[in-house]
């Protein structure tokens, strides 16, 4: 993390006293808002205003009240105490669905679109065109939409389905309905986390152009540094309470931590690791690995103790790799071979008897079970250990559980809580768990820190360094930097091939060329 | 190569329907996603060659008008099962409606001295009660499973047994007969030349398309069952939605017996009993996803046609009646495994 506090790339506004720029009353204000649920306090006196065509960036660790904020400041609570008001005036009574979608969109983590239906029934969906007789008029709806996508130039073709949109789209759509409500402020809850970098870079592209348009953002995410690429202003939030509000210039990258976790802490320096020393085993040998679609000629090594970086765009076929070592893709030609043995290709099953343990992309799709225990969950990839002939012991299940609970500090009451309750760092730990509960020779991560916090992630790359000191052989397939610049050395796919190898100590500049192809001479 | 030719036709037709002047890139993928509804139309083509090849009876008009009159009632049955499918819920209860509606009739109805008959109500009543049975059937069902958020399986389920064991109470297990004029006019009515209740089936069919397709109502089942906690985002009502679905998929659950009672002039304490796995089979054959928010009316009705033409077939090829069962759940399946094979996305 080089370059702290790097100024907005925006001229400043006027600013009166306080730093900020007036310009009428807030376009959203949470005023002294306070909301229990129970005996937790989830806001406590909390506050916040974000004014006209300003991009507002609320930051807070997990747990610091912000989702709370987000589900009063778009009408789905009520606060307990305080008020909630929109260019000066009162919000409209929760049951007035219309009049708070006029007023603020949320663009959620979770998608709030049909897939089964097209784009624009999705759009339109109960605001119909009606035709003769009441029916639907499906051909002006169609033209509606396609209306709708061009004023804010988002381009989706209206009739295909939305389930088969990229996130990207998704997003582009979700916020292209928000505005046809006539909100001019909506809030982004993490829109990011599942996006690769030149998504990331388009999307960001998008919020400024809306911005020029008049459109105010509330812009949520774990991802500091995106907040000082595209904020003004910046709201901290630590334990349910307001902490500091300022423009995102004059806050240091150094203080926003420290507002963030309330110590004077500043993140890691780089480390500068070089891998095992000495001769070390190979635990991990791909060879001339090819997939049609997803990748070709991939060949590396992964030795003992070594922790190796797949980098790469969205679609560059990191991911696609790193699946196929476990076992969920089937690659058409090439081996792999872990720790001297070959698993069947295509059978995860064999893979983790080879000894690989693995964080998969998407905790909620492939990670959790969520509707079961912690213990459940964590010691899913190893029923062989709990038991004689296929039954289980629950005391063995939470004895395991409850010692890796310990090892990767998990913050929970007990073994027996549901992944579901957890807040997204301590999920992502328990697939963490989950992946080293076999004691594996080889750790597959993919975006092993995506959507957690600033200090889960420390801690989960703190262990994925000390589990490569044990001898573990580690490979890492993101395009998150942070994750990039624990390992020995990093390469970087293009388009489905190994395109760079850089050692450790590369400047993120480079890489991030790397990743998007620029180091290739066409 | 008539499926060939089919798949054609029903390209042309999906684009014509879809859109006026769509720009040309999109026709193709819309004529694709409009040929999903048409994905059987191929099949019952072909079963429609190999019957008239197994016995020439097989589209003589009197054979294929009685394909229609044995199909209609359980027709309705997969029609209303297609509403509920569609919102992600399910109705198992549909077949023990379809039974006990009529029979609730037949009982306030009929003569006292006619086997279980009460006699209570003239004859006029019988279609009354017969709907409004059903109106409550459904409004149990959906006090259950929307108010008190139990799971549709096991609701109705249990209603399933519950309306069943009712039926064999009040008639004390037998069949009743001597049913009143009103009840019987719907199944044995000709009008033009075509029994009623091919009429009333196809008319409620071309209704229920329009209703999924055209109105406000219809495309809010599709959201319910895609994307309920979206289509609460969106405004939807979708509580009263689901009220409304699982009443009118009772109601019509209870005119197919009212049909089937009428046709036969009585109502066995059995009538209904194991159709709605047909009904499941037809309306997942046609395309109706399990989980909800997928498939269309159309595609429904292709499903229990098809069904029905291969039972047919089997009867004119002189399979012995006691297999008939077994073939009957060997063709489900493999009209399911086909389907996949077609459809190209799991069913879920």
């Amino acid at each position: 993390m080089n370059g702290s506090g790097q100024p907005s790339k925006r001229s400043s506004p006027a600013l009166d006293g306080d730093g900020r720029a007036r310009s009428g009353p807030p376009v959203a204000e949470a005023i002294d808002v306070s909301k229990r649920y129970g005996p937790t306090v989830a806001l406590d006196q909390a506050r916040i205003s974000v004014h006209s065509g300003e991009t507002h960036a609320l930051v807070g660790r997990n747990g610091a009240g912000k989702s709370t904020l987000v589900s009063i400041l778009t009408g789905l609570q009520a606060p307990d105490t305080g008020q909630i008001r929109f260019a000066g005036a009162d919000a409209p009574r929760l049951s007035d669905r219309d009049a708070w979608r006029q007023r603020v969109a949320c663009v959620y983590q979770k998608s709030t679109i049909i897939p089964e239906l097209t784009v624009a029934e999705n759009l339109l969906l109960n605001r119909y065109d009606r035709g003769r007789g009441g029916l639907i008029n499906w051909r002006a709806l169609r033209q509606r939409a396609r209306d709708l996508l061009a004023v804010w130039s988002v381009d989706v073709d209206v009739d295909s389905r939305a389930g088969d949109l990229s996130v990207e789209q998704r997003q582009f759509v979700e916020i292209a309905r928000a505005l046809s409500f006539g909100a001019r402020f909506i809030v982004l809850d993490e829109p990011t986390a599942q996006l690769d970098a030149a998504a990331i870079a388009r999307l960001f592209d998008h919020i400024l152009d809306l911005q020029q348009q008049g459109v105010t953002f509330l812009f949520i995410s774990h991802h500091l540094q995106e907040i000082y690429e595209i904020c003004d202003m910046v709201t901290v939030y630590r334990d349910a309470r307001h902490i500091v509000t300022a423009p995102v210039a004059e806050l240091p990258r150094n203080d926003l931590v420290a507002a963030m976790t309330g110590e004077a802490a500043a993140l890691q320096a780089a480390r500068a690791r070089n891998g095992p020393v000495g001769p070390a085993e190979v635990v991990l040998d791909v060879s001339d690995l090819r997939l049609a679609g997803g990748y070709e000629d991939v060949s590396f090594r992964v030795r003992s103790g070594e922790i190796i970086g797949l980098a790469g765009a969205g679609g560059s076929g990191r991911t696609a790799v790193a699946e196929s070592i476990v076992g969920l893709r089937t690659p058409d030609t090439g081996t792999v071979t872990v720790g001297g043995r070959r698993p069947r290709p295509g059978d995860v099953n064999a893979a983790l008897a080879a000894g690989v343990g693995f964080v998969p992309q998407d905790r909620h799709h492939q990670g959790l079970v969520p509707g079961m225990s912690i213990a459940d969950n964590a010691t899913l990839t190893i029923p062989e250990r709990l038991g004689r002939a296929g039954f289980l012991s629950t005391q063995r299940r939470d004895t395991i559980a409850g010692r890796l609970i310990d090892d990767l500090a998990i913050k929970t009451p007990g073994p027996d809580l549901q992944v579901s309750g957890l807040s997204g760092g301590n999920q992502q730990k328990v697939v963490m768990a989950r992946a080293l509960a076999n004691d594996p020779h080889v750790l597959v991560l993919i975006t092993p820190t995506a959507g957690v916090d600033v200090r889960s992630k420390e801690f989960l790359l703190s262990k994925v360094d000390e589990v490569a000191d044990t001898g573990t052989g580690v490979l890492v397939a993101s395009d998150e930097l942070d994750d990039l610049r624990i390992c020995d050395r990093v390469l970087v796919m293009f388009q489905g091939r190994i395109v760079a190898e850089m050692p450790s100590g590369w400047r993120d500049h480079d890489l991030v060329a790397a990743m998007e192809g620029l180091t290739v001479d066409a | 190569m008539p499926e060939t030719m089919t798949t054609a036709n029903a390209a042309t037709a999906g684009a014509a329907v879809a859109a006026g002047p769509p720009p040309g890139r999109r026709v193709g993928k819309l004529a694709i996603a409009r040929l999903r509804d048409f994905a059987l139309v191929p099949a019952i083509v072909l079963i429609a060659i190999v019957g008239q090849i197994i016995n020439p009876v097989f589209l003589q008009p009197d054979n294929l008008i009685n394909i229609a009159q044995t199909m209609s009632e359980i027709a309705l049955l997969v029609l209303a099962q297609t509403i509920v499918l569609v919102t992600g819920k399910m109705d198992l209860s549909l077949e023990s409606t379809f039974g006990l509606a009529p029979g609730v009739a037949a009982w306030m109805t009929v003569a006292v001295g006619a086997g279980h008959g009460t006699g209570l109500l003239s004859g006029a009543w019988a279609i009354p009660i017969t709907l409004l049975v059903g109106a409550l059937i459904g409004i149990a069902n959906a006090a259950l499973i929307v108010r008190f958020g139990l799971h549709g399986f096991i609701v109705t389920l249990g209603m399933l047994i519950v309306l069943r064991g009712l039926l064999t109470g009040i008639s004390g297990g037998q069949t009743f007969f001597n049913l009143p004029e009103s009840m019987m006019y719907l199944g044995t009515a000709v009008w033009f030349g075509v029994p009623a209740s091919i009429w009333i089936c196809v008319a409620l069919f071309a209704a229920g398309i329009i209703l999924l397709g055209y109105t406000g109502f219809g495309r809010s089942l599709y959201a319910i069952g895609g994307n309920a906690d979206a289509a609460k985002a969106a405004g939807i009502r979708t509580d009263r939605v689901l009220w409304a679905a699982l009443i009118i998929a009772s109601v019509l659950a209870a005119l197919g017996g009212l049909m089937l009672s009428g046709r036969l002039a009585s109502v066995a304490a059995s009538q209904g009993n194991g159709a709605i796995f047909t009904v499941f089979a037809a309306a997942v054959i046609g395309g109706v996803s399990l989980n909800g928010g997928k498939g269309t009316m159309f595609g429904a009705f292709t499903g229990i046609l098809l069904l029905f033409m291969i039972q047919n077939v089997l009867t004119l090829a002189g399979v012995p009646a006691q297999w008939i069962g077994a073939l009957n759940g060997a063709i489900i399946l493999i009209a399911l495994v086909v389907s996949r094979i077609t459809g190209g996305k799991a069913h879920e």
